[in-house]
């Protein structure tokens, strides 16, 4: 049942199937509803895909693979956890998940930001890339899996490990982090163990820019998540950057 | 079977859970998490095991069977008489579903092995049931065997898994272990038999993925006396782990580790009686490891394990609460029917979630063999 | 003496223009083919076209061509059938030639293809995630068993017999010190170290500069036993029992007198210059059951910690011997085909005997297979692997690892002009004349063999990128992988593959 007050609405997800539900987003956001609030997600798919204006969406129960891909400007934010391959190419908005999140998650992503509360899966900012003043964000506040970072061109993935020692935060990042890449960086918010690092890149000391980007992004991602962003702050931070921009040359008989 | 026949690539979402203290519950459960992820099959295959199924004949081997034709059904039946006793030959009960066009004849048996054959032939009893099932198989044209054990079953066929699922009264049976399938083949589109799960005694597998290491694993499980006739690469997966398991002895941890071994870099780096056990047992299974990406859940009398490839490429979630446990493709397969859960998690590529029945989630390292402890569920 | 009617196949033409009388080429040329009188003079009938002469020239003034001498065509004689004829008629003795099988035989790498992954199962990104290429040679068990230990750790109780750990599934082949020079022996041994493999000392024995490298060698008991002893045995990380090799099968290894020198006397323990004639078969050994006994003869002298394997040439019936030599207790059996190597063999016997190795391979692991004992024993498969896609698609037809011979002396520089029996390498490889084998350096050779098996496990680990697997006991054996591209039924069914369409 929807309900419309001037232009925010509240849309019953419960049962329906992703293709209407998307359908009924975008055609009331082609109506001026900029504020839209889904109810009883299950695993719909494809949710906020493509969107390219500013508006807002809350998802409430777990979405389906592939939100907000190729999102072009809104703001999702999930209150539970999210599935994979979120933010699939995306080029601008944000997306705030207040849980973990899957595999996947910003793959080719250039621009936009992926804040998520909670662990991440593997193969998380596979080939993100940047431009100038676009550059795409990933934050993660738990740990991440297997292929950090793979192939990145450009961006900022920040995985803070604030659950390391509990059950599931056993490495801030697992084994293979930033294999290939040759652009952007990452930052790690706990101790990884060196072996964990892909052969591309190395350890970077933080300097003055680099905390003034700490300070402003992890600023959003703990006011959005009610964390202290002092504590936050305060912990030492890991900076990964690749050896070259150019990691395979040798491997070719030209 | 010759290196001539194809075989069938498929795509596919799974889903499934146990009661760790064996409450049994109606499969209509199983459907409905199936039904949420159908986007991950293609409606060209669904299927279904439950365990507990069939609690007054517990003590009876439950053979389903699929036949083409009549005269598979004539042959398999006078073969069957040849080797067991036959308590009860009846059709698989089903309701008619508008979807579901065109069925094989579809026909279950509970039955015992004749002591005198068994005496005969020398063999265990398990041994003698996989030899009957392999030789149906193979030799007898049309006739595929879906389930080989006591109390349990498996159900699949052409179809979308929840119309698969409501042909066969899924709904009507009570399990504490069923898992469930979703299929997106790409070849062999009327093919009954390779649908999901594949089962072996009480092995049953539903499987995400392609085994790339198909060609190996089928030739080195044919030196075993196993025949890969079901055109399809899971089936490999419910014989080798029949062979590491039950023939050979190894622990289902051991197994998933041949199955999926560690990188020999991480071998390297172990301390000195793990490395040299890992190195052996990567060594002599070689041909045994699974290659490709892939979610595997298995399910036997006493557990259910989800277990992924070496690099997780396939999506497998994990999540308890109370007394049960659940597996699935994607975390709303599991919430649809579990909306509030105790704990939620992604398991660790190449670590099998092991859950067993009356003890849970088993999480050190088990050296006995997985039928050390049987509990008999009569 | 009569006059020989032969000419020279090849002229070698100087650029006067260009030349600048350094004198480089004549002497590089170890055939003697070039001198010098007011500019430089050819003997182009001792020209070998080994290329050392156009290498070596700072102006590139050299060109050696076919002799553009014209006969009259005819398709059932060649040029080669009358040239050897107008030899034998001035010789009476066997053509002798080396190298492998130069004919036109179907060449069934070219016609087999291996699939690639696309969709329904992706290909994985060599460059980027692990592929693993580890290999382990030698006899392992059906099963293993475990046992915990008082502290609840895992400990391993089934004894595995000792096996070898290549980092990547190539090796060099056997290559005798006498047919091939200390120095290039060396430089085989110093390579093998670097990446992970090994090489094979040959028939030829062991010089003792060799013996620290010994963890990467596998030292050969062949029929002429030569230099074979204790020492020798436990030196090496493997002992091969020579039973035959691809080029020559069912005759004896052959170095002409003109290749004893020195060292090789020393390290043969027969005269210089006398011919060394291996025998044919090992003269202990005419029945399985001898061969069963020379391999624990060895085993035991070895203390059992040293893996035993037998090397045998690709014939009619190799599956049947390979099940032989395996139950006979082998650890591993290597097979040559028909066109392996050789420093010296009658060209009869290496033109016309023996069948190609990728027939050979499929029928040995199909006959290991259905027997149940393809586990005892590792295949090693060589005879004419000529780049990393044979080698992928030996190990897809079920070898557990492929040996190069010519590929690693032409990473040396050999050109394969065939003429490694005269002693004359103008390279340093296939001789023992000081001063040519003086310009062989073993570090620079090593370090061109590094390369060439560090590029094919790199283009390996491309192949099996592109399969969708990522490690290479996955690809092993499995023949699905494999699509034959106009082969006939018969030939598909003897390599167990599918023609591509299927």
């Amino acid at each position: 049942m929807d309900k419309a007050t001037d232009n925010s609405i509240q849309i019953d997800a419960r049962g329906v199937y992703y293709r209407d539900l998307n359908a009924s987003v975008r055609e009331a956001i082609a109506r001026g509803v900029k504020q839209i609030k889904l109810l009883n997600v299950n695993g719909q798919r494809y949710i906020a895909d493509g969107l390219d204006r500013q508006v807002s969406i809350e998802v409430h129960g777990v979405p389906g693979n592939d939100l907000g891909a190729f999102m072009n400007g809104a703001t999702v934010t999930v209150y539970a956890n999210a599935q994979d391959a979120v933010a699939n190419t995306m080029n601008a908005g944000k997306i705030v998940v207040h849980g973990s999140a899957g595999d996947v998650l910003g793959y080719g992503m250039r621009g936009g930001k992926l804040f998520v509360r909670g662990n991440v899966g593997y193969r998380v900012g596979i080939h993100m890339k940047s431009y100038k003043k676009q550059v795409p964000i990933i934050i993660a506040g738990g740990c991440a899996g297997d292929f950090l970072g793979e192939y990145m061109a450009g961006g900022i993935v920040v995985v803070l490990g604030l659950n390391v020692g509990t059950p599931h935060g056993s490495s801030v990042a697992g084994n293979y982090i930033g294999t290939g890449m040759h652009g952007g960086s990452i930052y790690l918010g706990a101790e990884a163990d060196p072996r964990r690092f892909g052969k591309e890149i190395g350890i970077t000391p933080l300097n003055e820019e680099d905390n003034q980007l700490l300070k402003e992004l992890l600023g959003e991602f703990c006011a959005d998540f009610d964390l202290n962003a002092d504590e936050v702050l305060s912990r030492s931070f890991t900076k990964l950057t690749p050896h070259s921009h150019r990691p395979y040359g040798k491997y070719y008989a030209y | 079977m010759s290196y001539w026949d194809e075989k069938c690539i498929s795509g596919c979402g799974l889903t499934g859970f146990i009661h760790v203290n064996g409450a049994r519950e109606s499969g209509a459960a199983v459907l409905e998490s199936i039904a949420v992820i159908r986007e991950r099959g293609n409606g060209l295959g669904g299927g279904f095991a439950g365990y507990g199924i069939y609690p007054d004949r517990a003590d009876k081997l439950a053979f389903h069977l699929m036949y083409q034709n009549e005269k598979a059904h004539e042959d398999t039946e006078r073969f069957l008489l040849q080797r067991f006793d036959i308590t009860c030959a009846e059709p698989i009960p089903t309701r008619p579903n508008k979807f579901i066009q065109s069925p094989p004849l579809l026909w279950r048996y509970f039955a015992s092995p004749r002591a005198d054959y068994l005496r005969r032939a020398n063999v265990s009893e398990d041994d003698f049931v996989v030899d009957a099932v392999m030789t149906i198989n193979a030799q007898i044209a049309g006739a595929c065997v879906m389930s080989s054990a006591r109390n349990m079953g498996v159900f699949k066929g052409v179809g979308f898994p929840e119309d698969v699922g409501e042909f066969f009264r899924i709904d009507e049976y009570r399990g504490y272990i069923w898992t469930g399938h979703a299929r997106f083949p790409t070849n062999t589109p009327g093919w009954w038999g390779g649908a999901h799960p594949f089962a072996l005694l009480d092995w049953s597998i539903v499987h995400n993925g392609e085994i790339s290491s198909y060609g190996i694993n089928k030739r080195y499980l044919e030196m075993f006396g196993y025949k890969c006739t079901l055109l399809t690469d899971t089936e490999v997966v419910a014989y080798l782990v029949d062979l590491l398991v039950r023939r050979h002895g190894l622990s289902i941890r051991m197994a998933c580790k041949a199955l999926a071994p560690p990188f020999w870099r991480e071998i390297d780096a172990m301390p000195e009686d793990e490395r040299e056990a890992m190195r052996a047992l990567r060594m002599v299974y070689a041909s045994a490891a699974l290659n490709g990406p892939f979610a595997l859940l298995f399910a036997y009398k006493n557990g259910l394990v989800g277990f992924n490839d070496r690099i997780k490429l396939r999506p497998l979630i994990a999540a308890k609460r109370g007394d049960t446990y659940y597996m699935a493709s994607e975390e709303c397969a599991i919430r649809q029917i579990a909306p509030d859960l105790d704990d939620v998690w992604s398991p660790v590529a190449g670590e099998p979630v092991i859950v067993e029945l009356g003890k849970g989630l088993v999480t050190e390292n088990e050296f006995e063999p997985a039928g050390g402890r049987v509990r008999s569920q009569s | 003496m009569n006059l020989s009617q032969q000419v020279g196949e090849f002229v070698v033409r100087v650029d006067p223009e260009r030349c600048r009388r350094c004198k480089r080429c004549v002497l590089n040329c170890g055939f003697g083919a070039l001198s010098f009188e007011n500019g430089v003079v050819a003997d182009h009938k001792k020209c070998a076209a080994c290329q050392r002469c156009v290498v070596f020239c700072p102006e590139q003034a050299i060109r050696v061509e076919h002799n553009p001498l014209a006969m009259k065509d005819n398709a059932n004689w060649s040029y080669e059938h009358r040239r050897d004829i107008w030899r034998q008629a001035e010789s009476g003795g066997m053509l002798v030639t080396g190298m492998g099988n130069d004919k036109p035989f179907f060449i069934f790498w070219d016609r087999m293809v291996l699939d690639a992954c696309q969709v329904t199962n992706p290909s994985i990104d060599p460059l980027r995630e692990p592929m693993e290429l580890r290999t382990h040679i030698g006899k392992k068990p059906d099963s293993v068993q475990f046992e915990r230990q008082p502290d609840g750790s895992l400990k391993l109780k089934t004894n595995i017999a000792p096996v070898i750990e290549l980092a990547t599934p190539i090796l060099f082949g056997a290559m005798s010190f006498g047919s091939i020079s200390l120095n290039a022996h060396k430089a085989l041994a110093i390579a093998a170290q670097r990446c992970g493999t090994l090489m094979n000392c040959g028939e030829g024995g062991l010089h003792e500069e060799l013996y620290p490298y010994g963890d990467n060698i596998i030292v050969q008991c062949a029929s002429g036993r030569f230099g074979v002893h204790a020492e020798y045995l436990n030196r090496g990380v493997a002992v091969e029992i020579k039973i035959g090799q691809g080029a020559k099968p069912g005759i004896g290894g052959h170095l002409p007198g003109e290749k004893i020198g020195l060292e090789v006397s020393k390290t043969r323990m027969i005269p210089q210059g006398t011919d060394a004639l291996s025998p044919a078969p090992h003269h202990d050994i005419y029945s399985i059951e001898d061969l069963r006994q020379l391999i624990f003869a060895l085993k035991e002298a070895t203390e059992y910690k040293k893996p035993v394997g037998v090397k045998i040439s690709a014939v009619h019936n190799v599956a049947a011997i390979a099940s032989g030599v395996v139950r006979a207790g082998a650890d591993y059996v290597m097979i040559d085909g028909f066109r392996g190597g050789t420093g010296a063999a009658p060209t009869i016997i290496r033109d016309n005997v023996g069948i190609p190795i990728e027939l050979a391979l499929a029928a040995v692991d199909d006959r290991l297979r259905q027997e149940g004992i393809r586990n005892q024993a590792s295949i090693l498969a060589g005879g004419g692997i000529r780049n990393a896609g044979d080698v992928a698609k030996a190990i897809a037809l079920g070898a557990d690892a492929v040996v190069i011979g010519t590929a690693a002396l032409v990473a040396l520089g050999c050109r394969i002009c065939q003429k490694c029996y005269t002693g004359n390498c103008s390279w340093g490889i296939a001789t023992q004349r000081a001063e040519l084998v003086r310009r062989l350096d073993p570090h620079e050779g090593a370090e061109r063999l590094t390369n060439l098996i560090g590029a094919w496990s790199l283009e390996l680990k491309e192949v099996l990128g592109a399969v969708g697997v990522n490690s290479i006991e996955s690809l092993r054996g499995s023949r699905e992988r494999l699509r034959g591209v106009e082969l006939t039924r018969d030939t598909l069914d003897i390599l167990g593959i599918k023609p591509a369409g299927r």
